[in-house]
């Protein structure tokens, strides 16, 4: 499923790289802690965190996920943006606390295409 | 430092051994706008140089951990990167407070993190421990005041 369907579907966001919303979603993670995501996340998941400091955009680049979903209506910072810009990494808001997020998307993604 | 779209490889031949890649990159203490991008660029490095996915994903965990201790906790440092047909190398080298109780400081869990790197998302204790994990040998030494060493080594298994 592409990050343009969840998007759609969860009333997400985008703020950055609106341009790549054709990335595939394989999966999903969903942590705050930097040190977790990078030993325990996946290639195409969607990183599901609210934490909106520019060293996200790092951690997302290198474990090369499909994108960030920032929860409970948190922004990410300026910086965050430019950087997201900058490595084509979609940023998407949503209104919804991670809890809630995370299992909206793991129905989406237990479907059918 | 290189351009990494410039790089050309090429296979030297040193006294010891066979080696694919070698290059040094350095790592500015307490500049968190650039942490991470040593990691990344050396993770493209390993994946233009053919090397299996899972060495490059490992790899990649190790360096940006080690790449984020010295940018939190030292002065500054460099990561020697040397690939061979059987091994990635990665030695780590900073100048800074040094760590006092290095069996503590491999304990999950246990950090000294202050709160304004805790509010980025760093502190939980698990980078040395990730890194132990991740590698198939781990060597880390350290004197306080001066600084630490580490030396990773992860294997390639032989098809390259
Ligand atoms: N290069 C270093 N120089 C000085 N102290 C270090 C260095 N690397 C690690 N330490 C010390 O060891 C502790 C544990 O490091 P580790 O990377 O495991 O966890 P952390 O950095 O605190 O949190 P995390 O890596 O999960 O974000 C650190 O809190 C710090 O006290
Ligand atoms: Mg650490």
């Amino acid at each position: 499923m592409d990050i343009e369907t969840i998007a759609k579907k969860l009333n997400l966001e985008v703020r950055s790289a609106s341009d790549r919303l054709k990335n595939n979603v394989t999966g999903g993670y969903t942590g705050d802690l930097l040190s977790d995501v990078m030993a325990n996340s996946h290639e195409g998941d969607i990183w599901i965190t609210r934490q909106v400091h520019q060293n996200i955009v790092a951690v997302a680049t290198l474990k090369e996920h499909a994108g960030i979903i920032l929860v409970n209506s948190c922004e990410p910072a300026r910086d965050t943006l430019e950087k997201a810009i900058q490595e084509k990494i979609p940023i998407m808001v949503s209104n919804l606390p991670a809890f809630e997020l995370t299992g909206a998307i793991y129905n989406l993604l237990g479907k059918k295409d | 430092m290189v351009a990494w779209n410039k790089l050309k490889i090429t296979v030297h031949t040193t006294k010891t051994e066979n080696y694919l890649y070698t290059n040094s990159f350095d790592i500015e203490g307490g500049n968190f706008s650039k942490a991470g991008t040593i990691a990344t660029g050396i993770k493209s490095i390993l994946k233009e140089l053919g090397l299996p996915n899972d060495v490059v994903r490992k790899s990649a965990i190790v360096c940006y951990e080690a790449e984020i201790n010295v940018v939190s906790y030292a002065r500054k440092g460099f990561i020697n990167l040397t690939v061979t047909p059987k091994t990635v190398q990665i030695e780590i080298t900073d100048e800074g407070p040094g760590i006092p109780d290095i069996e503590l400081a491999m304990e999950q869990g246990y950090s000294t993190a202050n709160q304004q790197i805790r509010e980025m998302g760093f502190g939980a204790g698990m980078g040395l421990y990730n890194i132990n994990c991740y590698s198939d040998k781990f060597d880390i030494s350290s004197e306080v005041n001066k600084g630490t060493f580490l030396k990773i080594i992860i294997n390639t298994p032989q098809c390259i």
